[in-house]
């Protein structure tokens, strides 16, 4: 008996050293985020409009999510739980406290630029160095709560995780939001969700609505009997139900009550009114829809028909994208022009990298390639050869794209994994080098580049073509028809060939696949499909300047391809948008976005190696199998030979364990 | 008339012989294994036939035509596949793509067909699904065809990389350690299918093997090496009694002995037996070469 106390004693003791380290951990995130100026850089800049920062947020996230970790060593126990929660946040916190009372009595500042005045303002939210407990308390209540959270059930911890993300998001991007609200009919809503910097606290109030109705909706709904109908009705009824109070509020606003605070107000009332109600009704709708036996109908379609019935979803997305720069503007519009090339990049290099394995680090020369060749066969400038208009030059730019990977491709044929990856990287360098030397000064234009290449479309200036919007769609419309090639090509003979190559080469070689043939063709078309990507580029920008061909280019497109997943082709869709969209879009966070950029691609190498989409093989046995099944194949008789022989000759004795078809249909 | 032959086929890494002077040959529509201790030369040999190495000497032919220095593919075009002593699938493909992948040079279709999905292509498609399901039913992987390579059960991985080589439509199969690390039943699974590809489908199979029972139960003719050389061949009843093979399994001393004793012969053979199926259940783990390095003590044949 005080033995098996004892040893209570002693795992209860090695979870509090847990908690200890934990609390410890967070501490050292904390002092980091303060001393390396992201809490009082961003100070400045408002979450929610008037109540959080983004400063603060990064100390609040913290305090969350240390509190939250803490908890899990005393998962069951809720009291404990929060309580331990509560002590790691404590810990976190009193490091900045600590920071708050040394700091200025040793002149910290001497060290460490951003340990300022206005660091520990924020840390003491605007009270001053003697309210040094502040991040004390806060962490040790900010910590319980993240504790808290770990006691409930995981969808509601899911939801409440997604809507304190959302929050995140849309606070960041209030500004793009708004501006398409604010043109829209509905800009007295917007004016009520978004200020020009950061979400109001309604707009608050509707995000995390939404979010909660989701994970409480499907609680309530799956005791209704439909988990997944309850979210999605708990998810629009919470929305629009504190969406709706909300601007009713506001508009009945009773006196010594602001328009915002009472929308703010509504929209609580409204979340807690709609959410409940929309988990209840999603369990009518899933009786409902059983009654209406949809799967079975759906399963009775044609193929064709089933493929056009999972197209629906997406036509909203077809739309939304086609009026995209209309709405958000040309600076977005040229963000996604930049997206959009480097998914023809990506495309490319996931037939040489993705496919057949075939490190490319110099892949920036086969964009230099198309974006040189468009500009010297439209230039007007002195170095245009020929006045070729942008859409006749682009099969050439591609074609000499294409011939470039397959030339380049010949000397590295026999080298192979990381030596390759080298060799490329001198290609992309020759590449680079060529392009500023004075050597091909006469015919490149040295470091000033080529201008003077024409748009695609001539058009006036205020027309809604002008500008980076004709790019878009002709960028969109590349990118589609390339992922759509890219498609037919993963899927065939020579797909499964590349697939061969990157898996193993010498067995693939072996086994009949001519590698020099299929080497060259994954060298040419990844090049032929940069070389697109150059294309549009020099179209976009209207010349070619020697500056944006480096090896950040070579490098981004393989790491795009790695955080998307390798081989996937909506994974290179994702990753370029990550890697190239997000970075673009944050660029008011100046050279702490690169911070954020390296910390995220460390976290997802580490906890999702596979990439963000990573591919899926493609199944073809049990589609067809029901379809082709012949009459009377040899199988049984196979079997009953293998009895026999098993029985005759060798090894009476043995156990028949596993029979090596188990046909019995 | 023998399908393959080879002729003082010769292979050296640096001073090191790994095959000496080989001649070879056998009948078409035979069962032939080669056998001997670890370091003989044995996957050396396949990997000649096979094209992964080029003989330094002599001359491989295969159905009278020479394939020494032809590349792995061209060889494999004239109708000779294999399998690997460490299973080598594609194992992030399915169960289906690697023997559609088996069945590459027995389809056409280029790039731009295959883009555009042209009739012929998406004919050629059909077919080769249709006949990579029958293999995969044939080896007794049947409604395994989704599965990703990697993940199969051992047995079925040995299975899969038969019918991959299968789809290559081959005259010559080169098994190499077919039961390697199976239990005993899969292995009676595998020695009856073995037997099948060639009474069914008319293949000639030449197969290292280091399970005596497979080998005395299935050859037709055994050939030995030892440090590269051939030291015996004959049907499995000379190779039991040979006192070369009993020397180059057991040492000199326990050869002495057999050649004293009369029921020495048995026994010895027995032994070899156990020897060899302990080193097939524990896998080498550096499979391919090491056929021609360690354990040979130095008194590997060396060339000044």
């Amino acid at each position: 008996m005080t033995a098996i106390t004892a040893s209570v004693t002693v795992t209860r003791h090695r979870r509090w050293r847990r908690v200890l380290t934990m609390g410890m951990t967070g501490a050292v995130i904390a002092i980091y985020l303060a001393l390396v100026g992201i809490v009082p850089t961003f100070e400045a800049r408002s979450l929610i409009s008037g109540v959080l920062a983004v400063g603060e947020s990064f100390v609040l996230g913290t305090f969350i999510v240390i509190g939250y970790l803490a908890a899990r060593y005393f998962d069951g126990r809720p009291a404990l739980a929060v309580t331990a929660g509560a002590g790691a946040g404590a810990i976190t916190g009193a490091a900045l406290s600590l920071l708050i009372l040394i700091g200025p009595a040793v002149n910290l500042r001497s060290i460490f630029l951003n340990a300022s005045d206005s660091l520990y303002a924020v840390l003491t939210l605007g009270r001053g160095t003697e309210f040094f407990w502040i991040p004390l308390l806060g962490g040790a209540v900010v910590g319980a709560l993240g504790g808290a959270m770990r006691t409930l059930p995981l969808p509601i911890q899911k939801s409440i995780a997604a809507g304190l993300l959302s929050l995140v998001a849309l606070g960041l991007f209030a500004n793009l939001l708004r501006t398409p609200l604010l043109a829209s009919p509905f800009a007295s809503i917007g004016r009520l969700l978004f200020t020009s910097e950061g979400l109001t606290l309604f707009g608050a109030a509707v995000t995390l609505s939404t979010s909660l109705g989701a994970g409480i909706g499907g609680a309530i709904g799956a005791r209704q009997g439909s988990r997944r109908w309850g979210m999605v009705t708990g998810l629009a009824l919470g929305a629009v139900g504190s969406l709706l109070i909300g601007v009713i509020a506001a508009d009945n606003a009773p006196s010594g009550l602001s328009r915002t605070d009472a929308a703010a107000l509504g929209g609580v009332l409204g979340g807690l009114v709609g959410i409940p109600l929309g988990g209840l009704l999603g369990g009518g709708i899933a009786r409902w829809i059983r009654a209406l036996r949809l799967d079975r109908r759906y399963d009775a379609l044609p193929t064709n028909a089933r493929r056009a019935v999972r197209a629906i979803p997406m036509i909203p997305l077809l739309v939304v994208v086609l009026i995209l720069p209309f709405s958000f503007g040309q600076i977005f519009a040229q963000v996604i022009v930049f997206v959009a090339i480097y998914i023809l990049m990506g495309l490319g290099l996931n037939i040489t990298l993705g496919l057949a394995g075939l490190l490319d680090l110099g892949f920036v020369a086969f964009f230099a390639v198309g974006a040189y060749t468009v500009s010297l066969l439209t230039s007007t400038s002195e170095f245009g050869l020929a006045d070729f208009s942008w859409w006749l030059a682009v099969p050439f730019a591609v074609g000499v794209a294409f011939l470039f990977g397959a030339f380049l491709g010949l000397p590295i044929l026999g080298i192979r994994g990381d030596y390759l990856a080298i060799a490329t990287l001198g290609f992309g360098e020759i590449i680079r080098i060529l392009s500023v030397s004075d050597l091909l000064r006469p015919w490149l234009g040295g470091p000033q580049g080529i201008t003077g290449v024409p748009k695609p479309f001539t058009v006036a200036p205020g027309d809604p073509l002008s500008g980076p919007n004709q790019i878009y769609y002709i960028a969109l419309v590349c990118a589609g028809v390339i992922a759509f090639i890219a498609y037919r090509l993963r899927d065939s003979r020579i797909g499964r060939a590349w697939v061969a190559i990157r898996e193993d080469e010498d067995v693939a070689e072996a086994i009949g696949i001519n590698l020099v043939q299929t080497k060259l063709l994954a060298y040419a078309l990844g090049a032929a499909f940069a070389g697109l990507g150059g294309a549009v580029f020099a179209g976009l920008i209207g010349a070619t300047f020697p500056t944006d061909i480096n090896l950040l280019v070579s490098i981004n497109v393989a790491a795009l391809i790695i955080v998307g997943g390798m081989g996937s082709i909506p994974g290179v869709v994702v990753g370029a948008i990550v890697l190239i969209g997000l970075p673009e879009l944050f660029r008011e966070f100046q050279e702490y976005r690169y911070l954020f950029y390296g910390a995220a691609l460390i976290g997802l190498m580490r906890f999702r190696p596979e990439g963000l989409f990573p591919s899926r093989s493609v199944e073809r046995e049990l589609h067809v199998e029901e379809n082709v099944e012949p009459a009377g194949a040899p199988v049984g008789a196979w079997v009953a030979q293998l009895e026999a022989e098993r029985e005759g000759e060798i090894e009476p004795d043995t156990p028949y364990s596993e029979p090596p078809a188990k046909e019995t249909r | 008339m023998a399908l393959l032959e080879a002729r003082g086929a010769t292979k050296r890494f640096g001073g090191l012989i790994a095959v000496n002077g080989l001649d070879f040959s056998m009948e078409s529509g035979s069962i032939v294994s080669v056998i001997g201790p670890n370091g003989a030369g044995k996957t050396t040999f396949f990997n000649c036939i096979a094209g992964f190495y080029r003989i330094d000497e002599g001359t491989i032919t295969f159905d009278g035509q020479p394939i020494h220095g032809l590349p792995p593919d061209k060889i494999a075009h004239l109708g000779i596949s294999r399998t690997y002593q460490n299973i080598r699938l594609f194992a992030n493909m399915t169960t289906m793509e690697n023997v559609l992948v088996g069945l590459h040079h027995h389809m056409h279709a280029g790039w731009i067909a295959a883009v555009l999905r042209t009739p012929g292509t998406m004919r050629e498609e059909r077919a080769a699904d249709e006949e990579a399901r029958r293999l995969l039913r044939y080896v007794g992987l049947r409604g395994k065809g989704d599965f990703q390579a990697g993940k199969l059960a051992y047995g079925d991985q040995r299975r899969l990389e038969v019918a991959r080589a299968l789809a290559n439509k081959p005259r010559l199969l080169l098994l190499d350690e077919p039961t390697a690390g199976m239990n005993p039943a899969e292995t009676t699974d595998m020695t009856a299918l073995i037997r099948r590809l060639r009474d069914e489908l008319g293949l000639t199979i030449l197969l290292i093997e280091h399970e005596m029972r497979v080998v005395m139960g299935i050859s037709e003719r055994i050939t030995v090496l030892d440090y590269g050389e051939k030291i015996a061949e004959g049907t499995p009843a000379e190779i039991r009694s040979n006192a070369r093979v009993i020397e180059a399994y057991l040492g000199r001393g326990s050869a002495a002995e057999a050649a004293v004793e009369a029921a020495a012969a048995e026994t010895a053979a027995e032994a070899a037996d156990e020897t060899a199926s302990a080193e097939a259940t524990t896998p080498e783990p550096v499979p391919v070469e090491s056929d021609v390095d360690d354990d040979n003590n130095g008194s590997a044949k060396t060339v000044a």
